[in-house]
């Protein structure tokens, strides 16, 4: 492989996960995931909101999970582009507190503050940066972010606005199972067919690519945007809910903590039968105990609809593809569900080869991200990817019908071009109604956008005439430009998102962020000098008893104890500048004490020397 | 390549191909697929050569590649590159491309004409519709007939797909209109035939299969 690292541009790329995120780089030996300061390279998708407005993201907030509920929110991603209509069924199962008022776009409740899905990614997406700036000691603000190759336009473009939320350069939105086949393409095969099955936590995605020298070339894709582990998280949680119920006579599904808490053991249950053949699901919650066995056998059962579910897609995709079973030479698994041996089994039995399960499917997505984030940035230069639209894109028509324009599978970028004219005299006016999907009718379809081609001079009905060209780029969302053919004009072009943010209220959440930013970075500060003025004043205190304290002159102890007050003083001050200068000073005023307090250290241990 | 122009990055004139010869500048594409690919404007095409011609392209003017490039020169990219992968995608068809020369050429090619029957499948369709009619109220003894048709349409799509290509081999060599025009028909009459088996392909599926019969070998 190719690598010039002569480049200064820094690019990350981040696995921005239903359950974990990740982010990782590239450097001269490979693609590698950058560890969070508590040395852990998943960061769990979790965002927990302290009373104080204190944000906290990850590890931490997964613990916040079980204390502050009602404060803490998991799987966000589920909700990503979303509008209000679509998630009644995540509803029932996951506890999304939605606010009133979400229209277009969802907002949460969070303590008593509201936040769109975007700006809790955003969250999420900026621990992350965080992570790569205290990694390489410098400001990392350009990223290449993956999302589930079946999002639509609605989800890349609530993805693209999270990554500006948090004060990142999007550069490239790259398709989870595409990104895989990089990471793993770089000691595999140059040529031949290779099938990518991806189950995560919250969504599916089967890849099917050509490899040719260096060009990793997408044939055909599918899925579905909500399947994944977290379904069988549900499942299980719903048995054990049922269980609690009729052992303790107690509606457990009612208490926040309580289910976190049954949640969370069910899910070390699910992992560790991937590895044992039964285990036990365990619970201790206020006094009382909830044991039960669950066998593999038992669990393989459970879960089977939720596999099968995953095979419909997969053989759609074959087809799609254009190719056969049997020409498909490897399969690619990734995503934490692909662990259990059920979903291997299935896999290999519809492939009819053993799937690959080298790299770790946890952090293969981002490690791909991260070549891709080379690529970009012209570190290597002998690879590239051709990705592909999952979804048809095709506008209104007469009669509530959809014609398409760009059909699913085609190569990205990709366009289309129609003309439009007007129906009445005089009109002024054409509305262009954007659908995403496979289906017939308007109404079966996802609305994407309603452009409205605005100014068209007034002239008799049918005689303007605007070509509009349909765009999609290569991080597979929508651009839509038009022209006035008579007068080669370039035409106004509004567009009304069907669900997700304006750009003023993106922009919006940025000046936010940006002061927020300030704001956290103040606060750490503050917070950093706080600590240390402890760690002197505890010092000092201990020092007070020690005999070289008594060997200083008043005058030294009065200076001490001035130096002393005036910290304390400070202290709660929101000023670390202040704090600093105070602890300089106790410092200063203490050197003689230390002094002593060395010396006497060394006296004693000459004293402690047998000679 | 179009017409001769001047670079917009370093002025050099008689720019001709899609790079600067001066400054190497990505310059605004050909809207034409033929002209983008390089290729002369046939209806015969080996798909290899067409092939290896879109990975080639797809290396050097894929957004990927300007990055770090002005804005004005990311946009060619994208206008580029779209259009690459447009035009691979037509072109690698041969009922596509056809539909896209004589599209270029000035033809209509509109929907509704593929909707009238060609005369000499008058009374081969009109016994289909009977049959598909049986099939769909449930009548099963009409499978037999359907799948007589199905062999029957098969061998016509592919009769069809012979004359095409004999027809392209015309075109290239006369470049005759009127050879377009009798493609025209020739694409009419196979996306009515294409329909119809697509009809009967559906409707074997979804009607019940008959009973398996024990085997007597």
């Amino acid at each position: 492989m190719q690598i010039d690292f002569g480049s200064t541009e820094r690019v990350v790329g981040i696995d921005l996960g239903t359950t974990n995120s990740l982010v990782a780089y590239m450097d001269l030996t490979g693609p590698k995931i950058i560890p969070g300061a508590d040395g852990d390279k998943l960061v769990p998708s979790v965002v927990s909101i302290n009373p104080s407005g204190e944000i906290v993201v990850g590890n931490a907030a997964r613990e916040l999970l079980l204390t502050q509920p009602e404060r803490t929110v998991y799987s966000v991603k589920r909700l990503m582009g979303r509008g209000r209509d679509d998630i009644q069924e995540e509803l029932k199962l996951f506890p999304f507190r939605v606010a009133s008022g979400s229209e277009s776009v969802l907002q949460l409740q969070l303590g008593d503050r509201t936040y769109t899905p975007p700006e809790i990614s955003a969250f999420v997406l900026r621990q992350l940066k965080q992570n790569a700036e205290a990694y390489f000691g410098e400001p990392v603000v350009k990223a290449v972010i993956t999302v589930p190759a079946y999002f639509n336009d609605a989800q890349r473009q609530a993805t693209k606005d999270a990554g500006r939320i948090a004060g990142l350069e999007v550069l490239r939105l790259v398709n989870e199972p595409t990104a895989a086949s990089l990471a793993y393409g770089l000691d595999k095969r140059e040529n031949g067919i290779v099938a990518v099955y991806d189950l995560g936590g919250g969504t599916f995605d089967i890849s099917i690519l050509k490899l040719h020298d260096g060009i990793f070339e997408v044939l055909a894709t599918n899925g579905d945007t909500h399947l994944g582990g977290d379904d069988i998280d549900n499942l299980l949680l719903r048995i054990a809910l049922e269980d609690v119920q009729s052992e303790w006579g107690l509606d457990l599904s009612t208490d926040n903590e309580g289910v976190q808490r049954l949640r969370r053991a069910v899910i070390q249950a699910k992992e560790r039968l991937s590895f044992v053949p039964f285990t036990d699901i365990e619970l201790e919650y206020r006094g009382k105990k909830y044991q039960r066995e669950i066998q593999r056998e038992l669990f393989d059962k459970l879960i089977t609809p939720i596999v099968d579910r995953t095979l419909g897609p997969c053989r759609d995709c074959i087809k799609d593809a254009g190719v056969s079973v049997e020409q498909i030479d490897e399969v690619v698994m990734v995503g934490g569900s692909t662990r259990i041996p059920l979903v291997r089994s299935a896999v290999e039995i519809l492939f009819r080869a053993v799937p690959h399960t080298e790299l770790n499917p946890d952090e293969v997505v981002a490690l791909g991200a991260a070549v891709q984030a080379a690529i970009l940035s012209g570190d290597v230069q002998d690879k590239l990817l051709l990705d592909v639209t999952p979804l048809s894109l095709g506008i209104e028509i007469m009669g509530g019908v959809v014609s398409k324009l760009i059909h699913r599978n085609s190569t990205i970028p990709a366009s289309a071009t129609e003309t439009f004219t007007t129906g009445v005299d005089g009109q002024r006016n054409v509305m262009i109604h954007v659908v995403q999907g496979e289906r017939e009718l308007v109404k079966d379809c996802r609305s994407l956008a309603r452009f409205d081609l605005k100014d068209i001079d007034p002239m008799p009905a049918g005689m303007a005439r605007v070509e509009v060209r349909f765009l999609i780029d290569a991080n597979g969302i929508l651009n839509v430009t038009a022209r006035d053919l008579r007068t080669a004009k370039e035409q106004s072009v509004d567009v009304k998102p069907s669900y997700g943010l304006t750009d003023e209220q993106v922009e919006k959440m940025i000046q936010e962020s940006v002061e927020k930013a300030e704001q956290d970075f103040t606060e750490r500060q503050v917070r950093e000098a706080r600590v240390e003025a402890d760690t002197i004043l505890a010092a000092v205190e201990k020092a007070r008893r020690h005999d070289a304290y008594f060997e200083l002159s008043e005058e030294e102890r009065a200076a001490i104890d001035r130096a002393v007050n005036e910290l304390l003083l400070v202290y709660h001050a929101d000023d670390h500048h202040l704090i600093a200068h105070k602890i300089e000073q106790l410092n200063q005023a203490t050197m003689k004490l230390a002094e002593n307090m060395m010396n006497t250290a060394v006296r004693g241990a000459l004293k402690g020397t047998k000679i | 390549m179009s017409a001769q122009r001047t670079c917009w990055n370093c002025g050099q004139s008689k720019q001709e191909s899609l790079f600067c010869t001066k400054c190497n500048a990505l310059q605004p594409p050909p809207t034409d697929y033929y002209a983008l690919l390089g290729l002369e404007p046939k209806l015969n095409l080996s798909i290899d050569d067409l092939q290896r011609r879109f990975y080639e392209l797809s290396r050097q003017l894929h957004p990927d590649r300007f990055m770090r490039k002005p804005e004005a020169e990311r946009q060619y990219s994208l206008d580029a590159s779209s259009i690459l992968n447009d035009a691979y995608r037509a072109l690698k068809d041969p009922v596509k491309r056809a539909q896209y020369v004589l599209n270029q050429e000035g033809f209509d090619i509109g929907e509704q004409r593929s909707k009238d029957v060609p005369p000499e499948l008058l009374e081969e369709v009109f016994d289909l519709n009977m049959a598909l009619e049986e099939m769909r109220s449930g009548d099963d003894s009409a499978r037999p007939q359907l799948e007589q048709a199905d062999k029957n349409f098969t061998t016509m799509l592919s009769d069809v797909d012979q004359q095409l290509e004999t027809q392209f081999t015309q075109y290239d060599q006369s470049k005759s209109r009127d050879v377009l025009t009798q493609i025209r028909g020739t694409l009419n009459r196979r996306k009515y035939i294409q329909n119809l088996l697509n009809e009967v392909h559906n409707q074997l599926a979804t009607s019940h299969q008959p009973p398996a019969t024990s085997h007597a070998n």
